[in-house]
């Protein structure tokens, strides 16, 4: 695709983009939310038309794109969202719209199931093409699409954020089918955040920023540095902000924290922290923190929180207690997505905009001006539906929300999940103020690695629902942590 | 002169985009008035009758009837809930108080009780829907058929003729103030201090929160059962209202009264662009949505379609309104 530009009202999405790909490569696209990867491959896909620039494909130019013409071509896009039919079977899925006909023009099943067969057999895997897709886990969803593409006879591939619904071995099932279909000379577009992957498995990387194309290189001869200064236009060690903590006096502290999946955790956080949890999925993480945070209920041996002295009982006592959870889904646990970002900054605690128990909207107004202000919340108006903020600015109202209800200890479950890296920059700047200005003391759960070490001053690492090491400051590395995580340490011994 | 400018263009600017803004923001409900208008027109059109004073009184009882039970629902589904029971309720309450104006309770106590036993009722479907954890929609279907049973065993299954000895009673369905019937005053005050709690308490907002993410609200420590309890006792609370004027309107106390008011009401409330999906709507919207159904009904009424008839167009119409959101909610 050459000078690709593409434009809506407003914006300029694609300037000039140039993307190539050759037979059997494994090419990144990276770059932020609302660089322009997405627009550039629904190009790609036929869904959007571009204004200007030449499309050719294995030799021929393409002047009219369809949908269906692109995928006759032999491009195929799996987005985030896997598109099946979850009651279907895998086999059924496969060839979803274009199932073999007899000649009495019912369905063929004999063939569906064989080829559906051959063709998962041909990725290297055992799945039963019967089984209704629903039964399957998301890995061998993502498989199960990849086989429907392949039997579109799809030359290639896109992949959009796969990983987001992954868990680690999952990935590494994908990325081997990945080279396994490369070396037979299938080529793949590769989009995705997350800059480990971008060097597990890419051969070269495209980096995109504001709707241009910043760098190509082969992915060898790029360091995770240049990578991210690319992206961002920055140096990473800008990403997370110069702190000086000054640990003060205890607020929280939580010994022996048990329910159904929490056994005996001991926690706590002092004025001015941020105390990291880490541990894999299912550890018990989000789980810790909805039970100090009353969302779920646990019996404790020691509980104190600024002299509330057993576990609350109900969110609403924990932000009376100036306790406050950002829970891990920010659109259905956090934030109500259809209502104004006044709404959502008030509601936590209402009586701060009120006088004799009546809403002044001259107050509100003031309330959610302060917290846009001081949070730096990007949005057009206090009206704006938190709907249309980004996901960075959607983060910052859940805290405003809880900064609002005067919370001491904020219990923060994934700060930046879904939020792009300039963004991110942006939390870690007011995770970091809060601490050492405001000297709130927070606890955040992290599965990036990078973060707990660029921000916490201590991290707790959790496995099977204990809470099996503390590591401060200086001994937190990511060899450390990874090896509490896994509990490789018990193995060695 | 030039400074005078530079003060004054601004603020015209801004009061220019403020009204657009006003506007654009109440899209849905100017729409609505716009219809509203356009239906009156229409109806003074079509029939003489339409704007003589005594149909157009008419019309507001109507509005007046439908529009408080409406005002219930309104609260319930924006916590997106539903309340079948609305009906019943009526019917209940209607049966009770005739007994009770013929036994010669004085008419405050009988007020009193009729009010409080709706209350009660709203309150049993909250407890019923919070802790019991039963679906809204199963929980007041349940109650709507108990209650329904209960005031046809009350009345052993016919009306009940309020005895004469209580004609202070029907002042309230009767008569009038300032030229409007009593029945409209209390639906304008219903109205007013509904959208007063709405807009402007920490209750009103928990309700829209509940609705909008029940979740969210949940963990933004609101207390989600007492607010849900609330609507639903609200909405006992205004259906036997909706009862009192009707039996002192008809002096009767008729055991199948408000057969389908439910299903008016949830109308009116959806076609005044309050979303079943919660969250999303409100009083303003219920009073226009009340005026309409009830100007549509009247003139159908005027132009002499039947009843069965009618019954087709309004089913249309609540299809139609529902299809409307559908699609505003998917662009």
């Amino acid at each position: 695709m050459t000078n690709i530009t593409k434009r809506f009202p407003g914006v300029t999405a694609l300037d000039g983009v140039n993307i190539s790909l050759s037979r059997g490569e494994v090419l990144a696209l990276v770059g932020e939310n609302g660089a322009g990867k997405s627009t550039l491959m629904k190009i790609l896909a036929g869904a959007y038309r571009a204004d200007e620039g030449e499309i050719s494909l294995f030799g021929k130019t393409v002047s009219y794109t369809s949908p269906l013409l692109m995928m006759r071509m032999g491009v195929a896009i799996i987005y985030q969202e896997l598109l099946l039919a979850p009651h279907l079977t895998v086999a059924e899925n496969i060839y979803l719209g274009r199932l073999p006909r007899t000649p009495l023009g019912t369905v063929e099943w004999a063939k569906v199931r064989k080829d559906a067969a051959a063709i998962i057999n041909r990725l290297g895997f055992d799945i039963d093409v019967n089984a209704p897709v629903e039964t399957l886990s998301v890995a061998y969803r993502q498989i199960v699409e990849i086989a429907k593409a392949l039997s579109q006879n799809a030359r290639i591939l896109v992949l959009d954020e796969p990983s987001a619904v992954l868990g680690d071995a999952e990935l590494e099932k994908l990325f081997a089918i990945i080279r396994r279909l490369a070396a037979e000379g299938m080529s793949f577009i590769y989009i995705s955040h997350r800059l480990e992957e971008v060097f597990a498995i890419s051969d070269r990387t495209q980096v995109m920023r504001d709707g241009r194309v910043v760098g190509v290189k082969p992915t060898s001869e790029l360091t995770r540095n240049e990578l991210v200064r690319m992206m961002v236009g920055r140096e990473l060690s800008d990403v997370y902000p110069d702190r000086k903590p000054v640990a003060g006096k205890m607020l929280l502290e939580v010994q022996g924290l048990s329910n159904s999946i929490l056994k005996e955790a001991d926690i706590h956080v002092r004025e001015g922290e941020i105390v990291g949890v880490c541990g894999l999925a299912g550890a018990g993480r989000s789980e810790l923190l909805r039970a100090i945070a009353g969302a779920d209920s646990a019996q404790a041996r020691v509980f104190n929180s600024m002299g509330v002295r057993s576990p609350f009982r109900s969110p609403r006592r924990g932000l009376a207690r100036r306790v406050g959870l950002v829970p891990e889904d920010r659109r259905k646990q956090g934030l109500f997505v259809d209502q104004s970002v006044g709404f959502n900054i008030s509601i936590a605690k209402l009586s701060n905009a009120t006088s004799a128990g009546v809403i002044v909207g001259s107050k509100e107004r003031q309330l959610a001006a302060k917290y846009i202000a001081r949070l730096r919340i990007k949005t057009p108006s206090k009206e704006e539906i938190v709907g249309n903020l980004s996901g960075g600015n959607q983060q910052k109202c859940v805290l405003a929300k809880l900064l609002n209800a005067d919370c001491r200890v904020l219990l923060i479950d994934e700060p930046t999940r879904g939020v792009d890296i300039g963004a991110k920059r942006e939390i870690y700047q007011v995770l970091a103020e809060l601490a050492d200005r405001e000297k709130v003391g927070i606890i955040m759960v992290s599965s990036e690695l990078p973060e707990i070490l660029g921000l916490c001053d201590r991290t707790y690492v959790m496995r099977n629902g204990r809470v099996v090491q503390e590591l401060v400051r200086g001994a937190m590395t990511e060899e450390r942590i990874m090896m509490a995580a896994t509990g490789s340490d018990l193995a060695n011994a | 002169m030039a400074n005078d400018l530079g003060v004054s263009a601004p603020r015209v600017a801004t009061a220019r985009s403020g009204f657009f803004e006003f506007v654009r923001k109440r899209a849905g409900i100017s729409g609505l008035f716009v219809v509203l208008l356009l239906l009156a027109v229409t109806a003074s059109l079509i029939s003489d009758a339409f704007l003589n004073p005594f149909n157009l009184v008419n019309v507001l009882r109507q509005v007046a009837l439908y529009g408080i039970v409406s005002i219930g629902l309104t609260f319930v589904i924006l916590t997106a809930g539903i309340d079948l029971s609305v009906g019943s309720i009526v019917a209940v309450i209607s049966v009770l108080t005739a007994t009770m104006l013929n036994a010669g309770v004085p008419i405050p106590m009988v007020v009193l009780a009729g009010l409080g036993l709706g209350l009660m009722f709203g309150l049993i479907n909250g407890v019923g829907i919070t802790l019991v954890r039963i679906p809204p929609f199963i929980m007041t279907l349940g109650t709507m058929v108990m209650l329904r049973g209960l005031a046809l065993t009350l009345a052993d299954g016919r009306p009940i003729d309020v005895a004469s000895t209580a004609a202070d009673f029907s002042w309230i369905g009767r008569g009038s103030a300032l030229g409007l019937p009593i029945a409209v005053w209390i639906f304008i005050v219903v109205a007013l201090v509904s959208l007063f709690v709405l807009r402007f308490t920490p209750f009103g907002r928990n309700v829209y929160a509940v609705g909008s993410n029940a979740e969210a609200a949940h963990l933004s420590g609101i207390n989600v059962e007492l607010t849900k309890i609330g609507v639903y006792s609200l909405s006992g609370f205004l259906a036997a209202l909706t009862a009192l004027i009707f039996v002192s309107r008809l002096t009767v106390g008729e055991p199948t009264a408000g057969t389908g008011l439910e299903l008016e009401a949830i109308a009116i409330a959806v076609i005044g662009g309050t979303s079943l999906f919660g969250g999303q709507g409100g009083i303003v919207g219920t009073a226009i949505g009340a005026c309409i159904l009830a100007i549509l009904a009247n003139i159908m009424n005027l132009v002499g379609i039947s009843p069965f008839t009618q019954q087709i167009v309004k089913g249309a119409i609540i299809i139609i309104a529902v299809s409307m959101e559908v699609f505003r909610r998917r662009r």
